[in-house]
């Protein structure tokens, strides 16, 4: 179809420490069990796109990526790694790989995206519109805080900053103002020229945008080639042709089609111009044709292009990883009410790996998931977790609302609520654990307690 | 005055018939006794394998296109015509300027003249042709036929009329009315013949008159499962058609001059109507009496009938639009594929990358008709064929096949899945058929590439030469007809009607333009502020005060999404209510249409065939929510909601048609078809179409003057 699919991966990112680290890149933070990165290409392989490029950051991280990838998806997918350097960010990304793309259209996906939304239907709105970006936009998912009730007080503050403020036509098809994350602390500046070619705006703060984006190759990499301060996607490239849809410098792609039909003769250029023309006045206009065209009707004397926006389904899921409070809501989303993601099949509301050990009295309630080969003691109780494979257990644990990753252990009498607790973490007797994240490798003295603090090893 | 008035009760919309239906046979029949003769020749027409193979409408052809060959009894009918024309006296000529040009009209349908029948005396042989011309002779002397008014073509099995209507003092049509079955099953022959040979030993005259008694409450009556059966029989009758289509001239031959008609009251089609539903009957019993297994073996009918449960499953099996049927389906076009229309565009959207042997130009395109995006005959058979373009350049064949088979099957899956988005119009028909035949008369000897590069530019060619520059000849005809001072009428947004305008207002023309509309797509808008920014002065309403707008009007331009070889025109629903309100105060009717969106085809109503849209769109009145009384009553089970695409007006309301062949005064469509037919096995030869466009121009006067 003429798309090449790029995913951005990311590498160590700030936000999820301590659960990333150089061992576990984000891309292969595990979500219930499965690593993050795991879920885009599983859709990207369920639509028939079987040929990636995977950009991660960091070329040890770029090498752990490759390798779960090619022990994974063998046969499967064919996929090409690039490794581009931390912190040029998603544009800069881009730009690295600018060479390897040749298709029309670019689908540009995060690797932290956990969705059920079909690329294709972001990628065919955009073939429809002829669009020169369409971003899938997606409601904010009813966010963790009050559901889980016991996360701290410290992500609750960072919350407002994932807001988005999103301007939409009437009809729901375009893109008329983006503003994301830190830009809305300050007052949010609407462009007269959009509102008055639009007429109305529909002003949404309801939706998130999703970094599924569709880009026309040409003009992306020529505003990636033209502007060399643009450093994200989200922040930079998306809301620059947001705002320059009604005055484009980017479009030239109308010139070299006039130049091919040069050397034709004058009367088939007419005709081309007519059969243009009647396209044309076959399709109900956008905005951006009224608007082009000057009052007397005549040759566009205004070069526009189209932003789209593809606004998922509420029934769809959709979620970004990119902090902690999304890995816990999304580990739980994953294990309950999206368990469609998950390819295996759960009997009763939980996944319990066939070669898990439980305990007497050992009670696993429903939305969880234990990983083969874990252990647990007697009298355990487990509600709404994720735990992973090899874990040892003790009795009398409970374990709720938490993440549990693989290789950890646990002893008798621990009480874990709402944390996270990465891979090879030993929790000696008895501890209490509320709101916390536990960094690899790290060991809990017996009988601590600790609220609401992140803990991990220092760096060596 | 009498012979006026009576024609004109011919022509009256009252006694127009509905459905499917044949000529009565001849009151004149039990003088010959046409079947007696027929029997021979029915009899050995199946063992003359030469026959088929020198017939002209062989295989290349639809045996529907083309008009049987004709042997010497047609010379020899068309020269009793000639002879009969002196001593027959001229009532009408006398009246009208233009009958003698009818009359010349008349003899370009008599088969003599027909490039095709050259061949075929030869190709019988000569016992037969002898031996039937006699018969046919005597039968045509018989009646009085007075010349250019009502002639019959006795090639056609299924009868034929050609009506001469005087309706107005400067509005003379002759609309014909060709049912082109050239062709029926053997056994359906047999039953109608029995029939004859009944009739023609008592008094025809009476039976006709009973008919037109009985016709009126027929027409009422007819219920569905009447039309169901008359449609069933077309099917079947199509389907031996095609099956025997290389039979069709001996056929043809078998059967006398069966409608020669006079010009009187009676013997109009009120007795054929009635001899049509006396005939379906018998034809559906020869519909079940065939073999449930031939009826498989015969090629689908390109009409899918949707209210055939089990096509119906087997189609959405194949389907890559997911279909869901729309439950509360109007009784009376259930035949009409209709679906939910909220689930398919996201469905497909779904799709996107699923679907690999669809090429992304033909996939864009689909969903822009899914959409609604492109709407408009004209438009729509662009894109498809510039999509088609984009496809045929990235084709590669694939090893171990040819081009010319692998393209073809490739182009046809684009076609159903592009059907699937959307159903074709008839234009875009015609571009397929147009493609189709040029990959297959592609030489083998090509190259790949060369043959990529002559199909693209073939189907540029057809994009400039059938749309384009036939738009341009069009916009020079009708321009010809706006005089300064006009009231111009025009209905929903034609591209060609807008060009004619936009044309007319820059040669400084002074005229006034009455933009009508029509909810739900109001596409008039469009053309109106189109209309409005080019300094035209306009007036805009709706289709409901039509009536009144009306008499200010001196002429109605309107498109047509398709015009058939009856006459009839098949565009936008709402042209043949505002070509009816026309013709009821006298407004010339010109509906201008690119000859390549006529089709051979015969409709006689709206019904059989149509498209349905998404009946939310009449149910909702967007931007006002605040009048959504139907909110909550659209899934109720009494409720059911018809938005039609397409209607059919029938010849008698349209004045002229323009075409890029000129302008026809009467609705020569056949002609027109058949002219492009034979240009088309001529191998496209443009000049040979500029040629047949004089001819045609020529023998159709052009009488809209004094209006």
């Amino acid at each position: 179809m003429d798309f090449q699919v790029v995913v951005l991966a990311g590498g160590t990112s700030k936000n999820l420490t301590p659960l990333v680290s150089k061992e576990v890149p984000k891309p292969l933070l595990p979500v219930a069990n499965r690593p993050v990165l795991y879920y885009v290409l599983h859709q990207l392989e369920q639509s028939n796109l079987k040929d990636l490029i995977v950009v991660v950051e960091g070329k040890d991280a770029a090498l752990l990526v490759g390798g779960w990838i090619s022990g994974t998806f063998v046969d499967r997918l064919h996929v090409e790694i690039a490794a581009v350097p931390e912190d040029i960010g998603s544009a800069g990304a881009i730009r690295a790989i600018s060479h390897h793309l040749t298709a029309n259209d670019i689908l540009v996906v995060s690797g932290d995206l956990v969705s059920d939304v079909p690329p294709g239907a972001v990628a065919a709105n955009h073939r429809r519109h002829d669009a020169v970006v369409t971003a899938m936009l997606c409601s904010v998912p009813i966010s963790g805080p009050s559901e889980s009730g016991s996360s701290g007080g410290k992500d609750k503050t960072k919350k407002p900053g994932r807001y988005n403020i999103i301007g939409l036509d009437p009809g729901k098809q375009f893109l008329l103002h983006i503003a994301t994350g830190a830009e809305i602390e300050k007052d949010t500046r609407l462009q007269k020229r959009i509102l008055r070619a639009v007429g109305e705006m529909e002003i949404r703060s309801d939706l998130m945008d999703a970094h599924m984006y569709a880009f026309k190759r040409s003009v992306l990499q020529e505003v990636l080639d033209r502007k060399d301060t643009l450093q994200s996607l989200k922040q930079d490239v998306l809301p620059y042709l947001v705002r320059s849809q009604l005055k484009s410098e980017a479009l030239l792609n109308r010139i070299p089609r006039a130049e091919e039909n040069g050397n034709e003769k004058v009367s088939s250029q007419n005709n081309q111009v007519m059969v243009s023309q009647i396209l044309a006045n076959a399709s109900t206009p956008s905005f951006h044709d009224l608007c082009s065209v000057s009052h007397d009707g005549s040759a566009p004397i205004r070069k526009t292009h189209k932003c789209c926006a593809y606004i998922a389904s509420s029934s769809s899921y959709c979620a970004r990883l990119n902090s902690i409070q999304a890995f816990m809501d999304i580990n739980r989303d994953v294990t309950g009410e999206a368990d469609h993601l998950l390819s295996s099949i759960s009997d009763h509301n939980n996944i319990v790996g066939p070669s898990t050990k439980l305990g007497t009295k050992t009670t696993v309630g429903p939305h969880c998931m234990l990983g083969e080969g874990s252990e647990m003691g007697d009298k355990c109780q487990v509600k709404r977790s994720v735990i992973g494979r090899h874990c040892r257990i003790g009795s009398h644990v409970k374990v709720v609302n938490s993440v549990v990753m693989n290789h950890v252990t646990i002893g008798d009498g621990c009480i874990i609520q709402g944390s996270v607790i990465c891979s090879n973490v030993q929790l000696q007797e008895r501890v209490v654990l509320k709101d916390c994240q536990v960094g690899a490798g790290f060991v809990v003295t017996a009988g601590s307690e600790y609220k609401g603090e992140s803990l991990a090893r220092k760096e060596k | 005055m009498d012979p006026r008035r009576s024609a004109r009760t011919v022509s009256d919309p009252k006694v127009r018939q509905v459905g499917f239906f044949t000529q009565p046979p001849p009151p004149d029949r039990s003088i010959s006794d046409p079947p007696r003769h027929h029997d021979p020749i029915q009899s050995s027409s199946p063992s003359s394998p030469p026959v088929n193979d020198h017939s002209p409408s062989g295989n290349s052809l639809s045996p529907v296109m083309i008009p049987p060959p004709r042997h010497h009894s047609d010379t020899l009918l068309r020269t009793a015509l000639q002879a009969t024309s002196p001593t027959t006296s001229f009532p009408y000529s006398a009246r009208t300027v233009t009958v003698p040009q009818e009359n010349d009209d008349v003899s370009s349908f008599s088969p003599g003249r027909r490039v095709v029948s050259g061949k075929s005396p030869s190709s019988f042989p000569g016992v037969k042709a002898s031996s039937v011309p006699a018969s046919e002779l005597t039968t045509v002397s018989v009646v009085n036929l007075p010349p250019g008014i009502s002639v019959d073509f006795s090639a056609y099995k299924e009868f034929g009329m050609v009506r001469v209507s005087l309706l107005d003092e400067h509005q003379l049509k002759v609309s014909c009315f060709i049912i082109l079955k050239t062709c029926a099953m053997k056994h359906l022959h047999a039953e109608k013949e029995k029939l004859t040979a009944e009739k023609s030993g008592g008094a025809a005259v009476e039976v006709q008159n009973d008919q037109l008694a009985r016709s009126k409450p027929l027409k009422e009556k007819t219920s569905k499962a009447e039309r169901r059966a008359l449609q069933e029989a077309q099917r079947a009758a199509k389907a031996a058609a095609k099956a025997e289509g290389s039979k069709a001239p001996a056929a043809a031959s078998k059967v006398g001059p069966s409608a020669n008609t006079k010009p009187s009251k009676a013997a109009k089609p009120p007795s054929q109507k009635n001899d049509g539903s006396q005939v379906a009957p018998s034809e559906k019993k020869g519909g079940d009496r065939a073999p449930e297994k031939d009826r498989k073996k015969d090629a689908p009918h390109p009409r899918m009938q949707y209210d055939d449960a089990s096509r119906v499953e087997k189609a959405k099996k194949r389907a890559v639009v997911k279909q869901t049927e729309a439950r509360n389906r109007v009784e009376l076009f259930r035949h009409l594929p209709q679906y939910e229309h909220g689930t398919q565009l996201p469905d497909l959207e779904t799709k996107f990358f699923e679907l690999n042997p669809m090429h992304p130009a033909v996939y864009k395109v689909g969903l822009q008709y899914l959409s609604g995006d492109i709407c408009g005959g004209n438009a729509r058979c662009i894109a498809m064929l510039q999509a088609f373009k984009e496809a045929i350049k990235d084709y590669l064949t694939p090893p171990e096949k040819t081009l010319i088979r692998d393209l073809t099957a490739r182009i046809s899956s684009y076609v159903s899945f592009l059907i699937e988005c959307r159903p074709l119009s008839i234009s875009m028909g015609n571009a397929i058929k147009f493609l189709k035949s040029q990959i297959a008369k592609l030489p083998l000897s090509l190259s790949e590439s060369e043959a990529k590069a002559s199909l693209m530019l073939d189907i540029d060619r057809f994009i400039n030469e059938k749309i384009i520059l036939a738009d341009k000849v069009i916009v020079k005809h009708a321009v010809t007809k706006i005089r300064d001072g006009d009231v111009l009428l025009t209905y929903g947004a034609s591209s060609a009607v807008e060009m004619i305008l936009l044309h007319a207002h820059e040669l400084g023309k002074q005229f006034r333009v009455v933009v009508v509309d029509s909810r739900p797509k109001l596409e008039g808008q469009l053309l109106l502020r189109r209309l409005v920014r080019k300094g035209l002065s306009c007036t805009y309403t709706h289709v409901n005060a039509v009536s009144c707008i009306m008499h200010e009007v001196t002429r109605v331009f309107l498109g047509a999404s398709s015009v058939l070889s009856n006459g009839t025109v098949y565009s936008r629903v709402g042209t043949a209510c505002v070509a009816m309100v026309a013709h009821a105060l006298h407004v010339p009717v010109l509906v201008c249409c690119e000859a390549y969106k006529f089709h051979e085809r015969v409709q006689l109503d709206s019904i059989c065939s149509n498209e349905l849209g998404n009946p939310d769109a009449i149910s909702k009145v967007s931007g006002r929510e605040e009048i959504s009384y139907l909110d909550g009553l659209v899934n109720s089970d009494n409720l059911q909601l018809l938005n039609l695409i397409y209607d059919a007006t029938p010849s008698d309301y349209v004045s002229m048609v323009i075409t890029d062949y000129g302008m026809l005064l009467c609705l020569l469509g056949l002609t027109i078809v058949e002219e492009l037919t034979m240009v088309k096995a001529c191998g496209g030869a443009a000049h040979k179409c500029a040629r047949h466009c004089e001819r045609i121009s020529k023998r159709t006067p052009m009488v809209l003057d004094g209006s």
